[in-house]
């Protein structure tokens, strides 16, 4: 059972679900908290329309997808200001981009697999340089989240006071938006376009209802991502089923009931 | 300026597009006092404060804030917004909101200290809200949140405390509670409060001077010289009668 791990497509999806989980667990939590998950949500799928444009153009699709969620992420930043009004814009934005994305796969005369692995995710077909590249996105994605974890963290929750304090908290916010932009990109490679929750979403919200305290919540959000990841893998790699649905089914399985403890009036 | 005014405005005049907010405007505040801010929504309240923090700069006139022009980042000044109800969702601690108070400004994840710990202990002993330092913010009431922000807003040890509308959303009895916690803060840190409020009276046994903001304009003075028909008739320009009954005042034709 155990012998799976000695082909390098199996060590190449653990590795790079490792990195991706988390980043993603990592993110997620400031997504949860900013209440921006439908943001990020937005933002995989205007990565659906650069992923296809770069098949289009021969490129790696995560460098598509990087280049249109970072440039979506920032114009949702720097525009965003009204909250009531962003999610009708992104909303409209994003359905723009996948026509895009519709058009963009039509023209490309490849397979129709393609599409169907940036939707869906493409884990188990990863190559080596893949894991390279997400490796290298990701520790730096780490890196700038841990700098900025605390005045993130104050402006996400009293804007106001933060700003009188001196933290810079509009750049913040674009910053962080671009953050989500990389999470979204190495997400997609895991978990597909229509999944994104399922690592963005999924493993920062059960967290933030189980541990009241941010370090603590960011951790646990960290490694329920792994778990359900590593977990994903392996029943995939061991039956006949996609990771993706592992992976989504085991956040809704964890998070269904501790939604129904923790249900608050 | 001398050593004991701690805020004061010379012919501050405040355009924001296209419309006088403030029309040249003086007042001083002096320390340990503790001045109560009333009008009508609009008058430029939350606009002072901005000011006052240093986040606006005023068309014309000028500003002096401890001896100095207000200044962002300024940790002698402890502000608390007006409020909005924390999500239930956060993954935050009472503990957690107030310790942003202390460094929520500054880069990298904080992993906290002994000593870290022992301030928040402290400023929550003393707005009296230790008991629920670990409880999520989510889950506490508006009394009890505003006790954090308050000593969020106390925990650098501020010279000032500006407080925009930390009544609103309160009871009366928990309103009271909030003012004599007040009080007892003024009177021993000797930190200067100016609090934004709506309804001035459960403010009378507290506030030394009222400032009352209105059409660009303001006025300041003890309770007993502002809140009266002459005062604020001239200040709003229409006929505004203030009646007395007991210890309670009330304003009649004018929106506070």
């Amino acid at each position: 059972m155990f012998s799976i791990f000695q082909y390098s497509f199996i060590q190449n999806a653990f590795l790079t679900g490792s990195v991706v989980a988390v980043v993603g667990g990592f993110v997620g939590y400031f997504l949860v908290t900013r209440g921006l998950t439908f943001a990020g949500h937005a933002l995989s799928h205007i990565g659906f329309a650069g992923a296809a444009a770069a098949l289009l153009i021969g490129v790696d699709p995560i460098f598509g997808m990087l280049a249109f969620t970072m440039v979506a992420g920032a114009g949702i930043g720097v525009f965003g200001k009204d909250l009531r009004e962003e999610d009708i814009n992104i909303g409209i934005v994003m359905t723009l981009a996948l026509g895009l994305g519709a058009l963009f796969i039509s023209l490309y005369n490849g397979y129709a697999e393609q599409a169907y692995s940036i939707l869906f995710g493409t884990i188990l077909g990863i190559s080596h340089t893949d894991v390279l590249i997400t490796l290298a996105i990701g520790v730096a994605t780490i890196a700038v989240m841990a700098v900025i974890f605390r005045p993130l963290l104050f402006s996400s929750v009293d804007p106001e006071v933060a700003e009188a304090r001196g933290v810079p908290v509009r750049a913040l916010g674009i910053l962080f938006l671009i953050l989500v932009a990389v999470a979204v990109s190495m997400s997609v490679e895991v978990v597909g376009v229509l999944l994104i929750f399922t690592l963005l979403v999924g493993p920062a919200a059960t967290a933030t209802r189980l541990v009241h305290d941010p370090i603590g919540a960011v951790s646990a959000s960290v490694g329920l991502a792994l778990a359900y990841t590593w977990l994903g893998i392996f029943l995939a790699a061991t039956g006949n089923w996609p990771v993706t649905f592992y992976i989504a089914t085991i956040s809704f399985i964890v998070y269904l009931p501790i939604r129904l403890i923790t249900a608050r009036k | 300026m001398d050593q004991k005014t701690v805020i004061s405005l010379d012919g501050v005049t405040v355009e924001l597009g296209g419309r006088t907010i403030f029309d040249a405007v003086n007042f001083s505040v002096e320390k340990g006092e503790f001045v109560a801010i009333l009008g009508p929504n609009g008058a430029g309240k939350t606009t002072l404060f901005k000011l006052l923090l240093g986040l606006l700069k005023p068309t014309k006139g000028e500003i002096n804030v401890l001896g100095a022009v207000p200044h962002r980042g300024d940790g002698n000044i402890g502000y608390a917004p007006q409020h909005r109800v924390l999500e239930t969702d956060l993954a935050l601690r009472a503990r957690d909101v107030v310790g942003f108070g202390l460094d929520g400004n500054k880069w990298g994840i904080g992993f906290g200290s002994k000593k870290r710990d022992a301030m928040i202990d402290a400023v929550l002993k003393e707005v009296d809200a230790y008991q629920f330092a670990d409880a999520p913010v989510g889950h506490l009431s508006g009394g009890e949140q505003q006790r954090l922000l308050i000593a969020q807003a106390l925990i650098t040890d501020p010279k000032i405390l500006l407080l925009d509308e930390p009544l609103s959303n309160l009871d009366i009895s928990h309103a009271q509670e909030i003012i004599a916690l007040l009080t007892e803060i003024s009177k021993h840190r000797s930190v200067t409060i100016m609090l934004v409020s709506h309804d001035i009276n459960p403010l009378l046994p507290a506030a030394n001077r009222v400032l009352y903001m209105a059409h660009g304009h303001s006025a300041m003075g003890t309770p007993d010289e502002i809140i009266t028909s002459a005062t604020l008739s001239k200040l709003y320009d229409t006929k505004v009668e203030v009646i007395r009954s007991g210890d309670h005042v009330f304003v009649v034709g004018a929106e506070i």
